[in-house]
């Protein structure tokens, strides 16, 4: 008995399918699994993991959060990039924060649990605690003086022209005083939780302010990076954190930087990305070196 | 030496490379999918299959037996999700659900590798494998299968057939793809990617807290991934994580795989059709839009515009230190320029003129140079367009390497110009007019982009996405899988048929009213096409999203 054509084809395409899978969906990569094991290759196929004193503490090419119980940073360490995943550095729930470059208008919500910042205030926010951190000028541009984003709700007699007839600070929610106290003549007020002033017509309108173009916190400080486990800071950023690391061990500053010197790597072959320092191979070596006091 | 410096420096590596390896590798790919003798080991999988590798198929059966392979492949797949708590290498994890498992059996069948779940909190090892990374390979040998045939209809006359499917596939599957993989893949070992069958490894971090290390069969998976323009990451976020792509050095070879096959291709298409030239004209139109589309997209997020990158200093949001802001952006632009989709930065935080670039770039139709085979067959769909409306222009009937453009053949050639913008237009439309769009992260005009970027990429099966949109809902995995259908398998089809009707006819001579098609002037005048065409049809979505957002 011969099958229809079209019943024919369709088992023809189960059973390439079938092969194709044990080809390339079994052989293939658990031979690479096999070649993977080859020694002088497994410690990378394994994930780089790095032990101290007998115990794995981590994986050489997966950053990790240097701080407390309570999410505050150890200032004896070199602190990482900020990060979305998970809680932080969680390998097992990667991400992104997918903010986008005009996510500047927090929501202050009544209650509290559904308030969310805006991408703009996370950089102000970070950027000021980095530099408290640090000992350094936190401020940036757009930001306020308490370290959130600095833009204002703007109305207008007309919508989008005429006289202005009100302004509002958006991200800094009363009882906080605006960070400019009148804009074109009206005086600026504070949010009031759970008002949405674009939605009610104001025009947003982001203020420069006089912070210096070329911030004391490098770019790499305040933002998260692209997979929430970026292994490497800046050289930049390490270099602000030397003193305090130096401070909290009681090193010599000069040693401190002698060790990051030692895990900054350059470009490779001169142009390949960028240079970083390896923050958790750092942070060993410093443990090696310094014991904490 | 400044980042532009260095980023430049990169960016013509890479086009060094890509020049060095066409020749070469354009005849090894030539020699693959027009040899006859087959392979010990290929001759046993047509017999297993039960195919005669020597009969040769119409369009109508070789479209057929596409469609044939890709339904089963899609049952297969949905299938393999949704019984993978039962399966070794689980991990514990739940069933895919329903509309979830829908969605991803779809995406990784049409080469779109759009991911609605997250990989290291959904998919088991063994489905991982056996069953996404599958597809990675055999929806890339399918896509050159297709331009392979389409490129027959040109090279040959008074002939109903176009070839074997099941042959192209094999030999394409075997001889171009695998051994390249092996190749790759060990090269990414040693630069770190992870190969193992770990569930993950639990470490207590230097302050006192815990990390689990995952683990996975990573870089067999990483490397076909990009060299099949497919793009579907073993981690949500793709190839920004340091397990797949570790190193600087890793990150161009990742770039390069991706170009690789896609802009080797003409050269096939040279050597089939007798004229390396026209390969080499093919190429060049590649060429000048990604190169184009490459240094604009770097201009963008290196000089940092709109509030968040101006308060930074950088628009480093999303991005990973050791690829910085400018190979970030390379990245960007090889993955939407192809139908790859990888990333390894974050688009939905790019600049808005940047993040425009990168849908822009799908919008072109993913032609400059496209996904593994489909960006061939879509140049060559616009080169027909362009003799066609060079031959109005001049009142002569059109022609294109001896065959003539009539009303059937531009027929299939509007259709298929078409299928996207109608996929990606009324998609966003829809998804405002039903309220879906309220699953946008982000707000106003970027919120708006969002939306449109996700059915721009699901319509061209990139697969990339503005990531901030939650889009594991019922309503997202059912419209997003059908655009991805819809936009593979429609084009495809108009494909075979104008392949068929092109092999039917006798071939033209040349005459001094024909327009030599390897110029200098046809370059131009394709490359102007294929802009004015994607200007006049999404420049207004465009100007209510990141437009609205960056100027």
């Amino acid at each position: 008995m011969r099958l229809p054509t079209w019943i024919a084809q369709h088992l023809a395409a189960l059973r390439a399918v079938l092969v194709f899978t044990v080809l390339l969906g079994l052989v293939y990569p658990l031979a690479l699994v096999a070649v993977g094991q080859l020694p002088g290759l497994n410690h990378k196929t394994d994930g780089s993991l790095i032990s101290s004193g007998g115990t794995t503490v981590g994986s050489a090419l997966i950053g990790q959060s240097f701080t407390d119980a309570d999410g505050n940073p150890v200032a004896r360490y070199f602190q990482s990039r900020p990060s979305a995943a998970g809680d932080g550095y969680d390998p097992t729930a990667t991400s992104a924060s997918n903010l986008g470059p005009e996510s500047v208008v927090d929501t202050i919500a009544t209650d509290p649990e559904e308030s969310s910042e805006s991408l703009l205030t996370q950089v102000c926010g970070r950027s000021k605690s980095v530099g408290e951190l640090n000992g350094v000028d936190g401020r940036r541009p757009y930001c306020t003086d308490d370290g959130v984003g600095a833009v204002l709700a703007v109305f207008r007699a007309d919508g989008l022209t005429g006289p202005v007839t009100r302004v509002v600070s958006v991200n800094q929610a009363a009882p906080a005083t605006p960070f400019v106290t009148e804009y074109q003549g009206v005086a600026v007020e504070p949010a009031q939780p759970g008002e949405d002033y674009v939605a009610a017509g104001g025009v947003v309108t982001p203020v420069r302010g006089d912070a210096p173009a070329d911030p004391a916190v490098p770019a790499d400080a305040v933002t998260a990076s692209a997979s929430g486990l970026d292994p490497q800071i800046s050289p930049a950023y390490a270099e602000l954190q030397v003193n305090r690391v130096a401070r909290e061990r009681g090193a010599d500053p000069a040693a401190v930087r002698k060790l990051v010197t030692e895990h900054t790597s350059g470009r490779a072959l001169g142009f390949l990305g960028a240079p970083g320092v390896n923050v958790l191979k750092l942070n060993l070596a410093l443990d090696k070196q310094f014991a904490a006091r | 030496m400044t980042m532009t410096t260095a980023g430049v420096i990169f960016v013509l590596t890479l086009v060094a490379a890509l020049v060095a390896v066409y020749k070469p590798f354009g005849d090894y790919m030539f020699r693959a999918v027009s040899g006859t003798k087959q392979s010990r080991v290929e001759r046993g999988i047509f017999r297993l299959v039960g195919v005669n590798p020597a009969a040769e198929q119409t369009w109508g059966v070789y479209a057929r037996s596409v469609l044939a392979f890709s339904a089963v492949s899609i049952l297969f797949l949905y299938l393999f999700q949704r019984v993978q708590n039962h399966l070794w290498l689980s991990l514990g994890f739940d069933p895919v659900v329903p509309h979830g498992a829908w969605n991803t059996a779809v995406s990784f069948v049409t080469n779109t590798n759009w991911q609605s779940y997250s990989g290291e909190s959904t998919m088991g090892h063994l489905v991982q494998m056996a069953g996404l990374a599958v597809q990675n390979f055999v929806s890339a040998a399918v896509g050159i299968a297709v331009a392979v045939a389409l490129v027959r209809g040109f090279a040959r006359s008074r002939t109903g057939q176009l070839g074997n499917f099941w042959v192209d596939l094999t030999r394409i599957t075997l001889r171009i793809l695998l051994p390249i993989a092996v190749l790759g893949a060990i090269a990414l070992m040693i630069g770190g990617a992870v190969q193992n069958l770990s569930a993950g490894t639990d470490v207590s971090t230097l302050t006192g807290g815990t990390q689990t290390i995952t683990g996975g069969p990573v870089a067999s998976q990483e490397v076909i991934k990009e060299l099949g323009t497919n793009g579907g990451g073993f981690y949500n976020v793709n190839s920004a994580h340091p397990f797949e792509n570790p190193t600087t050095w890793t990150n161009w070879l990742e770039i390069f795989l991706i170009f690789l096959i896609p802009f080797s291709l003409p050269r096939v298409f040279g050597r089939m059709v007798g004229q390396n030239r026209q390969g080499y004209a093919i190429a060049a139109v590649m060429g000048i839009l990604a190169f184009l589309s490459v240094a604009i997209t770097n201009i963008f997020e290196l000089a940092g515009h709109g509030t968040v990158p101006q308060a930074v200093g950088a628009a480093m949001e999303g991005k990973e230190v050791r690829f910085d802001v400018s190979n970030s952006a390379t990245f960007a632009a090889a993955t939407t320029l192809t139908s790859t989709g990888a990333v390894n930065s974050f688009h939905d935080s790019f600049t808005s003129l940047g993040g425009m670039m990168t849908m822009v770039n799908m919008m072109l139709g993913e032609v400059a140079p496209g996904g593994t085979g489909s960006g061939l067959y879509g140049l060559l769909i616009l080169a027909v367009i362009t003799v066609f409306v060079a031959g109005l222009m001049v009142g002569r009937t059109p022609e294109y390497l001896g065959k003539k453009i009539g009303s059937r053949e531009i027929k299939f050639a509007s259709l298929y110009f078409l299928i996207t913008p109608i996929l990606v237009l009324v998609g966003t439309a829809t998804a405002f007019a039903t309220g879906n769009n309220s699953t946008a992260l982000n707000v106003g005009p970027h919120g708006l982009s969002e939306v449109l970027y996700a059915f721009t990429s699901a319509s061209n099966n990139n697969g990339s996405a503005f990531g901030g949109i939650t889009v594991n809902t019922t309503w997202w995995d059912t419209a997003l899988g059908l655009c991805m259908l819809l936009g593979r398998f429609l084009p495809l089809i108009f494909v075979l048929a104008l392949a068929g009707s092109l092999a039917r006819q006798a071939p033209t001579p040349a005459s001094e009213g024909t327009l030599p098609t390897h110029r200098p002037l046809f370059i131009g005048m394709v490359v102007g096409v294929t802009v004015v065409l994607v200007a006049l049809t999404f420049l207004p979505a465009l100007a209510l999203g990141p437009l609205a957002e960056g100027l």
